[in-house]
């Protein structure tokens, strides 16, 4: 929408923004079950940075360096979210059971593993192609 | 605290069905906005506000805000905003179909 | 789960395999397959024979519901199986005869055998269920199947008024006799009969006795077409005559009857119970018997003919009744009647089912029912002739036919009311007796009538719509054939089924009152020696004789010259005054407007909020323990409350949005002072791109304008925005303060102490949403991809373009 051909600077500076901002997204979204974060909150930024992208870049050059089909990604979301609640459902526990365990990983040191970060996962992709999927198909829009 | 936020609050739920009372679709969008502030914020009221530590348990508080509400205004929220963006489009494509946003106009008073 | 419920459940299992015989096995006609199941159930039902005859019953339980007491228990006693032998001996002969009458080319048989098959199985539910809610189950799908079969045809704008009509009458009972039920649980605390029958005594004596009476007779008055519920039965007969010939004479309609013998012994006691359903059967059999001298039409006649003699039964049931008043069931003087209406019930069965047949072969051979038009068949069709004479002869109760042995035992048993000295049988009983016998006189009339019209008289081939009128096949002609043979066989060895079938099923509608070592006298005479009985029916004969000599002058009376019933003309004003009535009122409700409906809404709610405030004291304030203030929320809150109180008067929609935005960020802010992290980056996150995609669409919408709306509107949305906004402060304060006071303990507390141990997070709220609630979220994503799917829907697909929306 806005694509003036003079904002030179703010182009320069809203990359590094994005990158920053699709990095804290990351933390949110991994810190999510011991911090505040998560899934969603994780998901909705990562959305930002990239709806602030093609605030300054315009539609189709984002559409062409960030090639992803939104409404795939939100299928995958759903489908590993709904996943993660099967295995444990096969396994004998109740649907959607969540297992933790805590390992010892080289470089990280004691990490811990959730299923539930799986099912968040699942959160984070639907949450990104949801929101994509709203304000694009809008402004995609042309008739 | 919780006496005045709820007078808050009931202000918000008028004013947000107010706006619902609106010809224009547009306002009955921000009406809606609106009221789903204003559930949310009643949820959290009823469980009683400030008191102790946010519900992060590395904290280590003696005692934690009820973390229930709080899951339960998440939920909402989000879902509200599927339901906010829906709707938003359901405008735009009703605009773009019968150009107009007044509802006393959009009756289908046509078939009947 | 037994033998006997899966023969209840047989026909409902084969229905599932009619559609793929239809298809796959077209050459076959479809009936050839179903008729197995009726036919193998009869032979199964036949079994049990021995068992009732020596007066054992026989019950088996399968748990269904068992916590409420409802079981689907089946229950074979003689009453019972008299019924389940009907259902499925008449049913095997009425396919039989469906695979002639229905050609297999052009007919949906897939449709009908279903419907069929359904009604089979659901009445074999009805009579042998032994629990009051299965029951009531069953007797519903008789109702739907009934109606589904009527309306077969149903290009036909009768038959679909026809089955509109039969669903609203017997579903509308349906209901009314669950109402009955309900009571009868409240007082004897089962649902099983059974059980019922052992408490009489305590049903007796209760106060809700009448009302559970009323409400049951009312159910079984609407199956059986009992006046004034009797208006759908004639209009039934728009299904096809095999259906008529089943549900509409043999079966369903005795439904009722079944149910009314069902509960003798428990409402039997009782002098309402007695007069109620005496008065009612005598009275309906007189007014079918006068309705069907009206008809033109043979199935018309027909159905007011069943009308009638279902009267007679069910007048014949209350008569019997008496037995239990003085628990005397050695004396003939009381169980007559339902001696009577046992062996009635069977006779009807047998004639009005051949009757029925013939009346299709007629139809089917010449292409009208309409009596004006038919005459003179006698030579033409001699075997459908003669069964009808048959079938007639037994109607009018003419000897040595079935019908006259019955009808003999209907007199003796309608005038032992007389000598009944309790509810004034002995004063006012006398009526009885009279209107029974003019209502004879009646069905004399009309048997006669049907037989003249069609057969005799003179051939008039240029108004029937078949040019080439002969008999009808062989196949058709084989299921009335047997049913008139029975007629016969019935006629000349009557008690060949006084002890197998009647003496039981009086048993089970008499039970417990025969003292030890004796039996009830069912013992059937041709002659009993010249006595009132006989000099009634000699009367009969004479009077009906000179009624159908002079017809021609008496039809010329004004009730003579319309078809339809009076009770007919009112149910239809009564039906158009009711969509009239309630179109009116949806027209003044559904304006269209949103406005509106939330007005409603609102008020509704906030009504229903104010009655309970006051009537159970639910408002609550104690400003006792709310927590303290900052100064800096009073600036926060003011800021808020100015920036909603703009919100409606701004007309530039980009302030608009901004505003709206603004409230989100200061709700989000809230959210951080009332230590919810996880709320307020949430909520910032969708405050953002709410924004972003608000700024998207209200880009291509016009500016907000002032609204125009009317100063009353306006101040009435005022008023009720306002009250609401209360409502909604009183809510939020009593439910603080009453949280505040119960010191009952939050499940908060499981989740704080267990997200660390058993979900492994130290964040409350996301191991709550991922872990402990975590099919919550699930599904809340679904919701959240379901209107993304629907955006998508309809922006990229455009759908419903092509549509006015």
């Amino acid at each position: 929408m806005i694509n003036k051909p003079n904002n030179m600077m703010f182009r320069v500076f809203i990359r590094l923004i994005a990158v920053v901002v699709v990095t804290f997204s990351i933390y949110l979204f991994f810190s999510g079950h011991n911090a505040p974060g998560g899934g969603f909150i994780g998901g909705l930024m990562t959305a930002i940075a990239i709806l602030v992208m093609y605030l300054v870049f315009g539609v189709s050059t984002i559409k062409e360096s960030l090639p992803f089909n939104y409404t795939y990604m939100m299928s995958i979301g759903l489908l590993l979210a709904a996943f993660t609640g099967i295995i444990s459902w096969i396994a004998g526990y109740p649907y959607l059971k969540q297992f933790f365990d805590y390992f010892q990983l080289p470089l990280f040191g004691e990490v811990e593993l959730t299923t539930a970060l799986i099912f968040d996962l699942g959160v984070y992709l639907l949450v990104v192609g949801a929101a994509m999927t709203f304000i694009l198909t809008i402004v995609e829009d042309d008739s | 605290m919780e006496i005045v936020m709820s007078a808050v609050i009931g202000l918000l739920f008028a004013v947000a069905v107010y706006l619902m009372f609106s010809r224009n679709i547009l306002r009955v969008l921000i009406g809606t906005l609106l009221l789903s502030h204003s559930v949310h914020l009643i949820l959290l009221t009823m469980a009683g506000l400030q008191r102790g530590a946010p519900p992060l348990l590395f904290l280590e508080a003696g005692s934690y805000t009820d973390p229930l509400p709080q899951a339960l205004i998440l939920t909402a929220i989000v879902i509200n905003f599927g339901i906010t963006a829906f709707v938003s489009v359901l405008v735009y494509r009703t605009y773009q179909e019968h150009k107009s946003v007044d509802l006393y106009d959009m009756r289908g008073a046509k078939d009947e | 789960m037994t033998l006997l419920h899966i023969a209840v459940l047989a026909p409902f299992l084969f229905a599932l395999l009619v559609p793929f015989l239809f298809k796959y096995l077209r050459k076959i006609h479809t009936g050839w397959f179903v008729m197995i199941v009726p036919l193998v159930l009869f032979i199964y039902f036949v079994s049990y024979l021995p068992t009732t005859s020596d007066g054992h019953t026989v019950m088996k339980r399968f748990e269904w519901v068992p916590s409420l007491g409802i079981n689907f228990d089946l229950y074979v006693d003689g009453l019972s199986l008299l019924f389940a032998l009907l259902i499925t001996g008449i049913g095997t002969l009425v396919i039989l005869y469906s695979i002639y009458y229905l050609a297999g080319k052009k007919e949906r048989l897939n449709h009908f055998y279903v419907y069929i098959l359904l009604f089979m199985g659901a009445m074999l539910g009805v009579v042998l269920s032994d629990n009051i809610i299965v029951l009531y189950v069953f007797w519903e799908v008789t109702s739907i199947s009934s109606a589904l079969l009527i309306s077969y045809w149903y290009t036909k704008d009768a038959s679909v008024y026809g089955a509109q009509k039969s669903m609203y009458v017997t579903v509308f009972g349906g209901l009314t006799m669950l109402g009955g039920f309900s009571l009868l649980y409240v007082m004897a605390e089962t649902f099983s009969i059974r059980e019922m029958i052992a408490g009489s005594d305590i049903i007796m004596n209760h106060e809700l006795f009448l009302p559970a009476m009323i409400l049951v007779l009312v159910g079984a008055f609407t199956k059986s077409a009992q006046f004034p519920f009797h208006i759908w039965l004639p209009d039934a007969m728009e299904a096809p005559t095999p259906v008529s010939a089943y549900l509409h004479s043999a079966t369903m309609v005795k439904a009722g009857i079944y149910l009314v013998a069902r509960m003798t012994p428990v409402f039997g006691g009782g002098a309402e119970w007695f007069w109620i359903i005496t008065s009612f059967g005598i009275f309906t059999m007189l007014w079918g018997g006068i309705s069907a001298l009206r008809q033109k039409d043979l199935k018309a006649i027909l159905a007011f003919s069943t009308i009638s003699q279902l009267g007679m039964i069910m007048s014949l049931l209350g008569a019997g009744s008496a037995a239990f008043y003085y628990m005397d069931g050695d004396n003939a003087l009381y169980t007559t009647a339902i001696l009577a209406a046992v062996f009635h019930l069977i006779n009807h069965a047998t004639f009005k089912g051949s009757l029925f047949m013939v009346a299709g072969i007629i139809d089917h051979e010449t292409g009208t029912r309409d009596i004006r038009k038919l005459g003179g068949l006698m030579t033409i069709m001699p075997i459908s002739a003669t069964l009808s004479v048959i079938g007639l002869a037994a109607m009018a109760g003419l000897p040595p036919f079935n019908g006259f042995l019955s009808k003999e035992l209907f007199f003796t048993g309608i005038m032992n009311v007389v000598q009944y000295d309790m509810w004034n049988g002995d004063t006012i009983g006398f009526i009885l007796p009279v209107i029974a016998w003019i209502a004879s006189i009646f069905t004399f009339t009309y048997s006669a009538i049907i037989f003249f019209r069609t057969f005799r008289g003179k051939f008039k081939p240029d108004m029937l719509p078949v040019k080439k009128v002969h008999e009808a096949p062989i196949g058709m002609l084989i299921s009335p054939i047997i049913l008139v043979l029975a007629v016969l066989v019935i006629s000349i060895f009557p008690n060949m089924l006084a002890y197998t079938v009647i003496e039981p099923a009086m048993m089970s509608i008499l039970p417990g009152i025969l003292s030890e070592g004796s039996s009830f006298y069912v013992d059937i005479y041709h002659w009993h020696g010249i006595n009132l009985e006989l000099t009634m029916t000699i009367g009969v004969v004479i009077i009906g004789t000179i009624l159908y000599m002079t017809m021609d002058k008496w039809s010329k009376l004004g009730i003579y010259q319309k078809e339809q019933d009076i009770i007919t003309t009112v149910y239809d004003y009564g039906y158009d005054a009711l969509i009239k009535g309630s179109q009116l009122i949806t027209r003044a409700q559904m304006t269209g407007m949103l406005r509106d409906y939330l007005v409603y809404m609102l008020i509704f709610i906030v009504g229903l909020m104010t009655y309970t405030m006051f009537r159970f004291e639910g408002f609550h304030f104690s400003m006792e323990n709310a927590s303290d203030i900052d100064l800096f929320m009073y600036v926060i809150l003011a800021t808020l409350s100015v920036t909603i109180i703009l919100l409606p008067k701004v007309n530039n929609r980009m302030t608009a949005i901004i505003l709206a935005g603004f409230v989100g960020f200061l709700v989000a802010f809230i959210f951080t002072v009332f230590r919810a992290p996880d709320l307020a980056l949430t909520q910032l996150m969708v405050e953002t791109v709410s924004v972003i995609l608000f700024m998207a669409v209200f880009y291509h919408l016009p500016n907000l304008t002032k609204d125009n709306i009317a100063p009353l509107t306006k101040s009435i949305n005022i008023v009720v925005a306002g009250m609401s906004g209360l409502m909604v402060t009183f809510v939020s304060i009593s439910a603080f303060t009453y949280g505040q006071m119960t010191p009952f303990e939050a499940i908060s507390q499981y989740f704080i102490e267990n997200s660390k141990s058993l979900g492994g997070g130290y964040n409350m709220v996301n191991v709550i949403l991922v872990d402990f609630r975590g099919l919550d979220t699930m599904l809340e994503l679904l919701v959240l991809g379901i209107a993304a799917l629907g955006v998508i829907s309809l922006i990229k697909l455009r759908v419903g373009e092509s549509d006015d929306v």
